[in-house]
């Protein structure tokens, strides 16, 4: 007699999986990578290089040897941290600064709080961060773009955000505009910064992707951008001279691959539209804070971590619509 | 024309509907019948033969309990030759009644010819009381004496009479061959079903994936002021609850019934038996069932005798291909896995669909990745995850709290899960205890 098997239903799968998940997240990197190499060069081959393999290498060593699981090292969310990781450097960092950043992502981010799935902040953050106040020389001097083959000796200077949270006390915002990148340049990427935040359009066209694959929504994205262009639009007509336009906000900075890639991070975001948009809404406001009355001129790390830190309130709280509002007395 | 669906979640699985098309047959008479008298939602009906009666097609064999269960009539001529307990496709052992077919002789009373028989001259109580009479149950899947549905609980008023032409599973074809080949016994289905609710209006509901079906309806309805509506393709959209809001907008309360805003929800193979009971004097003896899958050598529609073992239904499309791993009574997002084909087909059988090695097995279950799939997916609006935790813990009030009772059970959520993570067993194993504690309660 044929044996057959018997489990409850549904009896087929829609075929999505973690690793189809995270290696379309990683595709949908690749505009940004290819961007990010045509300015920045041999640096980017190198730190992202390093910043992958390494991640891999302690995912797979952490597990094994101090968890004592089945490695998951291959399953694609260490490779993507480690391209977010790298993405957010910039690319004259010294490799073994690298494997520090990717030895905190992933040991403190992501495996202290058992793995996947179970992490409270985005890993590749909290490895960014990490860095960034161990070591905040190397994480604040910029390459300028343009200079292939080199890496550590590359000439550096300050980002558009620096620049013009350095000058905005003393000079009107239009006049540093002005010797700033023109609006196209940044949105092509032709500025100093991070490695792979630089191309505001590389990262648009990502975002499309991971949209059409439904990867993602557009509740995140679209919240935080908006944000951010609303509270700086209202701040720049109530004075131009004392505040710098949205657009500049917008195409400056982490804000797009932050909006796009950090945020949107499933582990650490919530998970109804509604939350998502107070998730997005609350990290443009604490951006645009700590851009414009904070002490650093960046601070979409920092927002996102926070409002990680939110997300299962979020969650907890932000129901989603339920079919059927009233209840029948029968 | 913009199609219409229903707002929240849902899923779209390849279609598969390998058997769309072909014609319905009628199947050849198998050796034995087995006939359960558990077919339908309710209690259970009384035999009212003994071993070794001999039995034409359509008596009466078992006798309704009360006003929550049905007739059930042979589907055969024979001796009775066992009443006794028999695995039936829900995989317990039920009490049943064995028949040995001996030739084909049916009730007098029962018209077999084709005529279409379109004026209907009964009045709305006669109506009901015939539906009683052939044991007429919803043939969708969820067996619901239709008679039940047909009587309208005081205080309440039926408005709207919508038709489930859906068949939003996978694989399945047997309610589109119905459209494409009874449609004007279906319209005076249609027709009776609105007299026996006393209602004006009547809408039938079909996913566009059936271009041909809709046509066909719009045409043979014109003028009828019974509307077709073209729906896109959406699973669960066969749902009452998500069709009703589909069609009117109308959204069905929690734990309440689409006569909560009054609507009745048919589906086609529920009208067109009304019809043949109605019009026929013919009782539910036998049903349109899709037999159908990948490596099948001829998927197809049949007309099958309640009673009909599956084996039989599969030899007689070509036997049982030897990669099958998974035989499913119904639908592959909300049937039931067989465990051995030696199991009758039932009233509420609508396919069975044989699923090849490679696709039978489940993926390794990993954590949750928290991406809120199940969320956008669940066309109830509840979150398949936090039920799942929540059941893992047995935290049955917070479930209850949290509107497990809603579930319908569709399954999209485990369908979309890229963890594999089976929700859909854990939310069930949670329902049921849930359940328990409200009677309980009740009980106090």
């Amino acid at each position: 007699m044929a044996r057959f098997i018997v489990s409850p239903s549904p009896h087929i799968s829609g075929g999505e999986s973690v690793p189809r998940l995270m290696y379309g997240v990683i595709i949908s990197l690749l505009p940004a990578f290819g961007v990010s190499v045509f300015y920045f060069g041999i640096g980017m081959l190198i730190i992202t290089t390093v910043s992958v393999l390494s991640c891999i290498l302690f995912e797979y060593l952490i597990q094994k040897y101090i968890l004592k699981v089945r490695p998951s090292h291959l399953d694609g969310s260490a490779v993507l941290t480690g391209l977010l990781l790298a993405f957010c450097l910039p690319t004259n960092i010294p490799f073994w600064m690298v494997i520090i950043g990717a030895l905190a992502a992933i040991g403190i981010g992501k495996m202290t709080f058992g793995g996947l799935g179970n992490n409270i902040f985005n890993p590749a953050l909290v490895g960014r961060v990490f860095l960034f106040i161990s070591f905040p020389v190397a994480m604040t001097s910029w390459p300028e773009p343009g200079q292939w083959m080199q890496y550590t000796d590359a000439a550096t200077g300050a980002t558009p955000l620096a620049v013009m949270k350095e000058g905005i006390a003393t000079r009107p915002a239009g006049e540093i505009l002005s010797e700033l990148p023109s609006f196209l340049q940044l949105f092509l990427g032709n500025m100093k910064g991070s490695s792979g935040e630089v191309a505001a359009f590389a990262l648009l066209i990502g975002m499309c992707y991971m949209l059409y694959r439904k990867i993602i929504t557009w509740h995140i994205p679209v919240s935080i951008l908006g944000t951010v262009f609303l509270f700086t639009g209202i701040l720049w007509l109530v004075n131009p001279d004392r505040f710098a336009s949205p657009v500049f906000h917008l195409l400056t900075g982490g804000l797009m691959l932050g909006a796009i890639y950090m945020a949107t991070d499933y582990v650490t975001s919530p998970m109804t539209g509604r939350g998502m948009l107070i998730y997005g809404a609350g990290i443009g406001i604490v951006t645009v804070l700590i851009r414009i009355f904070g002490a650093y001129p960046e601070g979409v790390q920092f927002a996102i971590l926070i409002f990680n830190g939110f997300t299962p309130l979020l969650n907890k709280y932000i129901k989603p619509v339920r079919f059927g509002k009233e209840v029948a007395h029968g | 024309m913009k199609l219409k669906t229903f707002a929240m979640g849902g899923v779209h699985p390849p279609e598969n509907k390998l058997s769309a098309g072909v014609r319905i047959r009628d199947l050849s008479l198998p050796e034995m019948v087995v006939i359960p008298v558990s077919q339908h939602l309710g209690a259970p009906s009384k035999v009212i033969v003994e071993r070794g009666e001999q039995v034409k097609t359509g008596q009466l064999i078992a006798r309704a309990e009360g006003f929550v269960s049905t007739n059930i009539h042979a589907s055969v001529s024979g001796k009775v030759t066992k009443v006794d307990v028999f695995p039936d496709p829900s995989g317990y052992r039920r009490l049943a009644v064995q028949i040995k077919v001996e030739g084909d002789e049916w009730m007098e009373t029962i018209d077999r010819s084709d005529t279409l028989v379109e004026e209907i001259t009964l009045e709305a109580e006669e109506i009901r009381k015939r539906i009683v009479e052939a044991g007429i149950v919803g043939l969708g899947g969820a067996t619901f004496p239709t008679h039940v549905k047909l009587t309208t609980p005081r205080g309440k008023k039926a408005e709207y009479l919508v038709v489930n032409g859906v068949e939003c599973e996978p694989y399945l074809t047997a309610d589109h061959a119905l459209m494409m080949e009874r449609s004007e016994a279906l319209l005076a289905g249609i027709r009776i079903m609105m007299k026996g609710l006393g209602v004006e209006k009547a809408i039938l509901g079909i996913e566009n994936n059936k271009p041909d079906a809709i046509e066909k309806m719009r045409e043979i309805t014109r003028g009828t002021g019974i509307r077709v509506a073209g729906l896109k393709v959406k699973y669960p959209q066969g749902g009452e609850k998500q069709l009703v809001k589909a069609v009117l907008n109308r959204e069905v309360p929690s734990g309440g019934l689409p006569i909560d805003v009054g609507v009745v929800v048919f589906n086609v193979g529920t009208v067109h038996a009304a019809y043949e009971a109605v019009q026929k004097n013919r009782p539910l003896i036998d049903r349109v069932v899709t037999i159908t899958g990948k490596s099948l050598a001829r998927p197809s529609n049949f007309r099958v005798r309640i009673g009909t073992p599956v084996a039989h239904l599969i030899e007689e499309t070509g036997g049982l291909p030897e990669d099958t791993a998974k035989v499913i009574n119904g639908g592959p997002m909300m049937g039931k896995a067989l465990s051995t084909l030696d199991v009758p087909v039932v009233k509420g059988t609508s396919g069975i669909v044989l699923i090849r090695d490679g696709e039978a097995r489940r993926n390794v279950v990993i954590q949750c990745i928290r991406c809120g799939k199940c969320m956008q997916v669940c066309p109830m609006g509840l979150e398949p995850y936090l039920l799942m935790n929540l059941s893992e813990k047995e935290m049955f009030e917070r479930m209850e709290s949290e509107r497990v009772l809603d579930c319908i059970e569709c399954g999209s959520c485990s369908y979309t899960c890229p963890s594999s993570r089976p929700l859909l067993d854990y939310i069930r194993l949670g329902k049921a205890e849930v359940n328990k504690i409200v009677r309980s309660r009740k009980a106090v």
